[in-house]
């Protein structure tokens, strides 16, 4: 078999259910009582159990095997929930997210797992129990009971639940012909077509053992499907190689006749409220959940990441042409040509938003690994910290879902270290022993807004200033004028940390000044507010997207360049007597202040214009965070959506160049980065 | 035997120069650049190559050796080695040639001013005809503009 055409899907969808697996942990954590999450964990991990041993990684499957074995005591309520399953859980998901990176990076996916199969065995078998001097010896005893054909109250209720809404509900007994060599592989037929038509409660022996064909001839399952009798047995009965099928239809009446011939034990009070209220409703829930998961899963494709690339160049490629054509046909003025130029430039625009869209991700997929972050942390720190997530499905052009990762962790881990502090204090100061830290993101304009904000001790001022004249970064007399937001900025300069002592999360002293660059990178900005004792908030300014900007066109001598929109204040137009000189540097009056002039003739040492100077000075003004520069130019020419090419890998760290692009005319045009035109 | 090799020949003033034809992208006509400012000298900018934006170079001035004006044959010759991909605007280039691997010498220090080191040797071809082949790894440089660079900087 070729293996290499199912990896990516292998890796993909392990990934997925990694996820899954993560977040219905956390979730667990919170309620753990409730069984439908358990139901779900054991769903994923069964089926990633499958696909790693298809795909032949052993360890990954054995890992998967030895946990799946703890989930399925839990979901029966053979064992309950503490902090040890817990912790030995996640453990398991740690090192088989790691197995899965291993593969994607090339590896084998290969691990030592032998510890941890051993505390899940401990976990299966109770001696972990035991080990803590808590002596709950019928643990093995239950297990026993797991292989006669009993139903606990959560698949009952799912049972009743199916009646209730007019589902038949059915007990099946499917008999496999004596001569059939390949039993397990029937019984996944009959699996496969009843899963197809309905939801397979319970069976028995169960589906592992079934899949590993340690069962005789015949087994049993419970069943709920909207056919009728007749008809289930005839779905049945076509796989091959079946000799019988026994369907009982069941009623609430011989369920219950049933359940109670069954002798319950002493837990059964505990569980049968349950069964009661919660299971009862989570089971709609979970037929909800599946009856969505399905529309989705019709209703998306994946695509290769490269495919798109592919298709975003090809759609850039028409963008130029589509701006050719508009000059053409503005030199042409003929009518016919107009209006079908105009028509294509409609279609392009609408074609342009879809593949911009395409290459949206919503940014759950980088949030998502923050709560587990966050638990992990504030557990090593011994704090109490709650994450609360909002905008999750707020869209992001791909390139950028991929840079933003490590700055977030950086920023939340601060908050998390230097933000919150301990419980102690928290109730000392009057606030809540649990911190919150929100993390928000949302569309406004052309931006996408990431905020973490946190509810914790805020920046301290004085201590910052303290901190940035010792290493030098600003003289005493500077910092009594500072505003509170140039002190916070302070924070992003390289070699800052103001934690007391360097904790393992942050306080290195760098991480802030990388986390702004790399946003920066990303044409993004930060901002920060703070309130002492109240908390901190981060602001990260994003564009929507890198390939497609809109800029400002320029002519300086005889050459074109572009000015990204996002950097230009204004454009305006001075008279050059207005110019005056501070130590030899050009300088013109802005609003309230001085700012300094820059030519760019004379920063990209142009060759002369052939065309007459005009008598006005052409300017444009660009920021960059507070700091505000006037550029020279010698005329506007307009502006335009661009599309960013790379300048290639011959040519590197051009000066005040951030990229080029193709004009309408077929001629390449340089983009400045006026953010190094700053000094 | 050697191996034949399929080269692409152009002309530099009246040597003779050779690049394998599995190196050579394209061959193209002058065409209007776009000047970048603050690169070296011999970088004459870059041109829209179908869609891509792709740096040039004049080899003449690459080696160091006076510059000419563009006539009717000037041609760019795209090259593309590892990542990069460059245009390198030559005399004139019209001709694709065999060479036997047994025919090329290790180049003498110098030839027509250019260093040894930009030279993978020099093929006889013919009775008195030299191809000089070029060696694009060390042409294409990337480090080399880096220095020059800081030099102009100084």
């Amino acid at each position: 078999m070729e293996v290499n055409q199912y990896l990516s899907m292998f890796i993909d969808e392990s990934k997925d259910h990694l996820q899954a697996m993560n977040d219905n942990l956390l979730a667990l954590e919170n309620a753990p009582d409730d069984m439908t999450i358990v139901q779900n964990i054991f769903r994923s991990a069964h089926t990633l159990k499958g696909m790693s041993a298809t795909m032949g990684f052993e360890d990954l499957a054995h890992l998967t095997h030895e946990m799946e074995n703890v989930l399925d005591l839990l979901r029966n309520q053979k064992l309950t929930m503490d902090d040890f399953i817990f912790d030995v859980l996640f453990k398991g998901l740690d090192s088989l997210e790691a197995m899965v990176y291993d593969i994607i990076e090339g590896g084998s996916g290969k691990a030592d797992v032998s510890a941890l199969v051993a505390s899940l065995q401990s976990i299966v078998s109770g001696d972990y129990k035991s080990q803590a001097g808590q002596q709950t010896g019928n643990v093995p005893a239950k297990q026993e009971e797991s292989n006669s054909r009993q139903l606990d109250e959560f698949q009952v209720s799912i049972l009743k639940q199916s009646m209730e809404q007019g589902v038949h509900a059915y007990s099946i007994e499917v008999t496999i012909r004596e001569d059939c060599v390949l039993k397990a592989a029937r019984a996944y037929m009959v699996f496969e077509a009843l899963e197809h038509n309905g939801e397979v409660i319970q069976s028995s022996p169960s589906v592992q053992d079934i899949e590993n064909e340690k069962f005789d001839r015949s087994f049993a399952v419970y069943y709920v499907t909207g056919l009728d009798q007749e008809a289930l047995t005839a779905l049945v009965g076509n796989v091959s190689e079946i000799e019988g099928v026994h369907a009982l239809l069941l009623t609430p009446e011989s369920l219950d006749e049933q359940q109670q011939s069954q002798k319950q034990q002493a837990d059964a009070k505990p569980a049968q409220e349950a069964a009661d209220d919660k299971p009862a409703g989570g089971g709609k829930a979970r037929q909800a959940q599946g009856n969505q998961a399905a529309k989705v899963a019709n209703r998306t494709i994946r695509v290769d990441i490269e495919r798109l690339d592919v298709l975003m160049n090809l759609f850039s490629e028409l963008l130029i042409d589509r701006v050719r054509l508009e000059s053409l046909a503005e030199e042409i003025r003929k009518n016919e040509l107009t209006e079908t130029v105009e028509h294509m430039a409609r279609v392009s625009s609408d074609l342009q938003n879809i593949v911009l869209k395409l290459r949206m991700v919503p940014v759950e997929s980088v949030f998502n690994r923050f709560p587990r972050m966050i638990r992990d942390i504030s557990k090593s720190l011994e704090k109490k910290v709650e994450l609360e997530i909002a905008g999750a499905d707020t869209e992001l052009d791909r390139t950028v879902i991929d840079e933003i990762g490590d700055p977030l962790v950086h920023l939340l881990r601060n908050s998390v270290d230097h933000g919150v502090e301990m419980p102690s204090e928290r109730t000392s100061n009057g606030k809540p022993e649990t911190g919150t830290i929100h993390l928000r993101a949302y569309h406004s304009g052309n931006h996408v807004f990431i905020e973490i904000e946190d509810d914790g001790k805020g920046i301290d001022r004085e201590k910052v200033l303290k901190t940035a004249i010792k290493n030098n970064v600003v003289t005493a007399e500077q910092a009594n004028t500072m505003e509170d937001t140039e002190v916070y900025q302070l924070l992003f300069a390289s070699g800052f940390s103001t934690a007391d002592k360097i904790s393992d999360i942050s306080g290195r002293g760098v991480g802030l000044d990388v986390v702004k660059s790399k946003i920066e990178q990303l044409g993004g900005h930060v901002f920060v507010e703070s309130k002492l004792g109240a908390g901190t908030k981060f602001s990260i300014q994003l564009p929507l997207t890198l390939s497609i900007i809109s800029a400002m066109l320029i002519r300086v001598g005889n050459e074109k360049y572009a000015i990204p929109l996002s950097s230009i204040v204004e454009t305006m137009a001075i008279d050059p007597g207005k110019i005056r000189h501070v130590h030899g540097n050009p300088m013109i009056n802005y609003r309230e202040g001085v700012i300094p002039l820059v030519s760019l003739k004379q920063v990209f040492e142009c060759p002369a214009s052939d065309e007459a100077e005009s008598e006005e000075l052409n300017l444009i003004i660009v920021s960059k965070g507070e700091k505000i520069i006037s550029l020279e130019v010698e005329e506007f020419i307009g502006q335009q959506e661009i599309v960013l090419k790379s300048i290639g890998k011959y040519l590197p760290n051009l000066f005040g160049i951030s990229g080029a692009t193709i004009l309408g005319d077929g001629q390449v045009s340089l983009i400045i980065d006026p953010n190094a035109l700053f000094k | 035997m050697g191996e034949e090799l399929k080269v692409i020949v152009f002309a530099l003033g009246d040597e003779e120069y050779g690049v394998e034809v599995d190196k050579v992208r394209t061959i193209e006509r002058m065409a209007p650049m776009t000047r970048v400012p603050k690169t070296p000298d011999f970088v004459k900018g870059v041109i829209n190559l179908r869609g891509i934006v792709t740096p040039i170079i004049d080899l003449r001035g690459r080696f160091g050796i006076e510059e000419a004006e563009h006539t009717e044959s000037t041609r760019i010759v795209i090259v593309a080695y590892g990542d990069l991909e460059v245009g390198m605007i030559v005399d004139a280039a019209n001709d694709v040639m065999d060479v036997n691997s047994d025919a090329i010498e290790d180049p003498p220090e110098v030839v027509g001013g250019i260093k040894a080191k930009y030279l993978r040797g020099v093929a006889k071809v013919g009775e008195d005809r030299l191809l000089i082949l070029l060696n694009l790894e060390e042409v294409l440089n990337k480090n080399e503009i880096v220095q020059l660079e800081q030099l102009e900087d100084k």
